[in-house]
């Protein structure tokens, strides 16, 4: 009965990770640029789900849907607004890379402050579907179900989108070879903003999901982001395949430390394969450098 | 002082995913030979050198310098030992003056000189390279041949035993040609060995005893210059066709594949 | 720089160094003494934090994980040690970290070091905070030392001044070219014999230690200490933007960029308590974007700007 607990536990958590970084991986592997703000995002996209759901009464899959295309925008804004300045000023090399984690950062503190300013420090919770579900003789929280089988099906949608669409295949396209992209009829530049879209409809669905099951806080924002950039590369910078099951590893090894070992130490579980995984293969899980 | 060869390349091999740059590649420099790494763009030249010099770890294969075996030692190491080198696109300290980017040879190898002493030598060895009266001035500020010289100047200023030239000898005109040609063979008398790799035929014509040739990351050839290079694996690799010129690629400037 | 300049120099050091040390003394600045020990506090870590990624331009977003480390080793053991013994525990346990983290990640390339010093910070508070709540059932600790602020203050200016001292004979030993060298040109660096990897590593145990003693010196000035409140990654974010905007190549950058941004956030959290991280947040993308190179930088630009005018 446990190892169901687990199975079920490890998918849902699984699942929730692989679409969290999928998002990350397409802003990382096509922008080039480390989004550190994207946790907190995230966690104001679940706020937003708390806010519609309690104020409101809106079903949280009625969010999430909506939640898509504002968080599209909300971060295409960013690209385009915050980073394209920051891009213009350095090229696309190494000099990118630290401006943009840094300013990115600086970013993560000024959601933060507006998380913080509308609703403190303390944790928030909606009831959505807290009822037990029978599976396999354990009893798994239906929220959970409903989250898990949202989180594959979008990360099969991308997957799809990412690769059998034109739009998809310019922007991979970019993730592979930005400076042949152009010689193709690809716009670097929209592709890029287009991705951190991308990234942003995935973290604000995922953030809707979490706000499902999970009880989150402002200060959370930091968690989250830790998480998908240690499956981000884990899993190989851009690297579609590898974010998914580096997402289902993480997803596993947590669920199974907080079982068998302790629940306080999954930070430190995330921490240890993320070690183990960069000292064993440098490239990550399967490969392909990340400059 | 050791009888055996100074280098021994022995079944080296890197990959890059699917891509093997260089392939089983096998060699031995003898002390105080200057020797000619030849081959068309992309055949794993550069790379060869790398794996020597340590910038990169290599798959599997050995390199022993001086009967010690390097490959895996950190490229730092290596250099202590007394392996310097020059890259294919200049890498001057652009921040330093010409003084300072040779008192930096100076500083970090073994029985390191400072202060005075390795002001006067920075000073000579500038001078030698024909870049006398620019110690002051920032090394961004050189000219492309200039910046050649003084990476050539900090090699030296390691008191490396083997040399390892990449491309050094490109996109110079014929006077300056000369000298670099002129100044190699000085090294080369002062006990020196050298690794020359090379498009310039001219060059290689003077002062390579003995060249190997690389192809797609595979050795084809080695041996004598002149033998090497008219032989017909070789023009085939750099022309791309079954040309029976009888001259091969002897006694002409630059075959750029 | 001419003799007469650098006696003039010195002699400025010393009289602002006799200046700090003597200002406590003075009556009537309880606040002033405090907003003292904050500058200090500040100019310490700054500079510590430049000693480590200015040179080898790695953003670490760890100076969060050691100030707690330092600080919480005070809350467990101030009181059942003498002063000095708790220092040199603190400092130990933050090196003995330092090196693990240095080992396992600095020969990876930047990006996976910024990241895994972003996750820091709480990965030592969750490991301290399970340590607490199931070993010695007791988390968050009252401090009762007997140090006051004076104390702090001379402490912080000793350590400030040593930190500065330890600068100055790096740069100009052999350290210190082959510092200047790595922050030119990596590969160079590996090629002329400077083992890149050990010295990132000493600077990074370096700069952690410093940070460690900072958080030690300063944890009597609460009165309570528990995870969350030791572990702050706001410390973290504050440092980071103060060394840049000052500038991480010069030895008094950091500190000229802890001085005003100490005095500016002092203004917003008094005045704007609850948009006080917006306000942060937009100054840090602010200097980002107006002050890519800090003011030692600018400096540096009208500096040579008038010598080829």
């Amino acid at each position: 009965m446990v190892l169901t607990d687990v199975l079920v536990g490890g998918l849902t958590l699984g699942g929730l990770y692989a679409l969290t970084a999928l998002g990350l991986t397409v802003q990382y592997g096509v922008a080039r640029i480390l989004n550190l703000a994207y946790g907190q995002f995230l966690i104001a996209a679940a706020f937003g789900a708390f806010v519609l759901a309690t104020r409101f009464g809106l079903s949280p899959i009625i969010t999430l849907f909506l939640a898509l295309p504002v968080g599209f925008a909300l971060q295409w804004t960013v690209y385009q607004l915050l980073l394209m300045p920051l891009v213009r000023r350095t090229g696309a090399g190494p000099a990118l890379e630290t401006d943009s984690i840094l300013l990115t950062f600086g970013l993560s503190f000024l959601v933060l402050g507006i998380c913080v300013a509308a609703f403190g420090g303390d944790l928030y919770s909606y009831s959505y579907l807290a009822y037990p579900v029978d599976i396999l003789g354990s009893k798994v929280s239906a929220n959970r179900l409903v989250a898990m089988v949202f989180a594959f099906a979008m990360t099969a949608v991308l997957y799809l989108l990412l690769t059998r669409t034109r739009l998809g295949t310019a922007v991979r396209a970019v993730a592979v070879s930005p400076r042949f992209a152009p010689l193709v009829g690809v716009d670097v530049r929209a592709a890029s903003a287009i991705a951190f879209g991308i990234g942003g409809a995935l973290l604000a669905a995922s953030g809707v999901l979490i706000s499902m099951f999970l009880p989150f806080s402002a200060s959370l924002g930091v968690v989250f982001a830790m998480k998908a950039l240690i499956v981000v590369i884990m899993g190989g910078a851009g690297n579609l395949m590898g974010c998914l099951v580096a997402g289902l590893l993480l997803g596993f090894v947590e669920t199974l430390v907080a079982s068998y070992v302790d629940p306080g130490l999954t930070v430190a579980a995330n921490f240890t394969l993320f070690l183990l995984v960069l000292l064993l293969r440098p490239t990550g899980l399967f490969g392909k450098t990340v400059r | 002082m050791s009888d055996g060869p100074v280098l021994r390349v022995e079944a080296l091999r890197k990959a890059f995913g699917g891509l093997v740059a260089v392939n089983e590649l096998s060699f031995e420099v003898g002390r105080g030979e200057i020797i000619g790494l030849l081959g068309p763009n992309g055949s794993g030249k550069s790379t060869a050198m790398n794996l020597i010099s340590g910038a990169l770890p290599s798959d599997s294969g050995r390199v022993i310098f001086k009967g010690r075996q390097i490959n895996g030692m950190a490229a730092h190491r290596i250099a202590r030992l007394g392996v310097a080198r020059t890259f294919q696109l200049v890498r001057v300290l652009e921040s330093m003056t010409c003084l300072e980017n040779v008192e930096v040879g100076f500083a970090f190898r073994p029985g390191g000189l400072s202060g005075n002493a390795a002001r006067a030598e920075s000073v000579a060895l500038l001078g030698r390279v024909g870049l006398a009266r620019r110690e002051n001035m920032a090394a961004g500020e050189l000219t492309y041949i200039d910046a050649k010289r003084l990476e050539l100047a900090r090699a030296m200023a390691l008191a490396p035993e083997l040399l390892l030239l990449d491309e050094w000898l490109a996109g110079l005109n014929p006077t300056e040609l000369q000298q670099g040609i002129a100044l190699i063979k000085q090294l080369r008398d002062a006990g020196l060995t050298v690794i020359l790799v090379e498009h310039v035929m001219d060059a290689v014509h003077s002062l390579c005893d003995r060249c190997v040739v690389m192809n797609a990351g595979i050795k084809i050839a080695e041996g004598s210059t002149a033998r090497v290079l008219s032989d017909p694996h070789v023009v085939k690799a750099y022309l791309g066709d079954d040309d029976s010129d009888d001259d091969g690629v002897a006694g002409r400037g630059g075959a750029r594949a | 720089m001419s003799r007469l300049t650098v006696v003039l120099a010195g002699l400025g050091a010393c009289s602002a160094l006799a200046i700090a040390t003597a200002a406590p003394l003075l009556q009537g600045g309880d606040y002033w003494l405090s907003l003292g020990v904050t500058l200090l506090q500040y100019g310490v870590l700054a500079t510590a934090w430049a000693m480590f990624s200015g040179p080898t331009r790695y953003v670490s977003l760890a100076t969060a994980a050691f100030f707690g480390i330092g600080a919480y080793t005070v809350a467990v053991l101030g009181e059942s040690m003498p002063w000095a013994g708790v220092l040199l525990v603190a400092l130990g346990i933050g090196v003995a970290i330092a090196l693990l983290v240095g080992l396992s990640t600095l020969r990876l390339s930047g990006v996976y070091f910024v990241i895994f010093s972003f996750g820091l910070a709480e990965l030592v508070k969750q490991i301290v905070t399970w340590y607490e709540v199931n070993v010695t059932r007791d988390v968050g600790r009252h401090v009762f030392i007997d140090i006051s602020q004076r104390q702090i203050y001379w402490q912080l200016l000793a350590l400030l001044v040593s930190v500065l001292g330890v600068w100055v004979l790096m740069r100009r030993s052999r350290l210190g070219l082959a510092l200047r060298v790595i922050g030119d040109d990596e590969v160079v660096a590996t090629h002329v014999g400077i083992d890149t990897s050990r010295i990132k590593l000493m600077l990074f145990v370096l700069s952690a230690a410093v940070m460690t003693l900072t958080g030690a010196v300063l944890a009597p000035r609460w009165t309570y200490i528990d995870p969350e409140i030791a572990f702050n990654p706001q410390i973290s974010f504050q440092v980071l933007i103060m060394a840049l905007l000052g500038g991480t190549t010069r030895l008094f950058g950091p500190l000229a960029g802890a001085v005003p941004l100490v005095l500016l956030f002092e203004v917003l959290s008094v005045n704007f308590p609850n948009y006080f991280l917006i306000l942060l947040g937009v100054t840090f993308m602010a200097i980002i974007y107006f002050v890519p190179n800090g003011i030692a930088g600018l400096l540096q630009r009208v500096m040579r700007h008038r010598r080829s005018v």
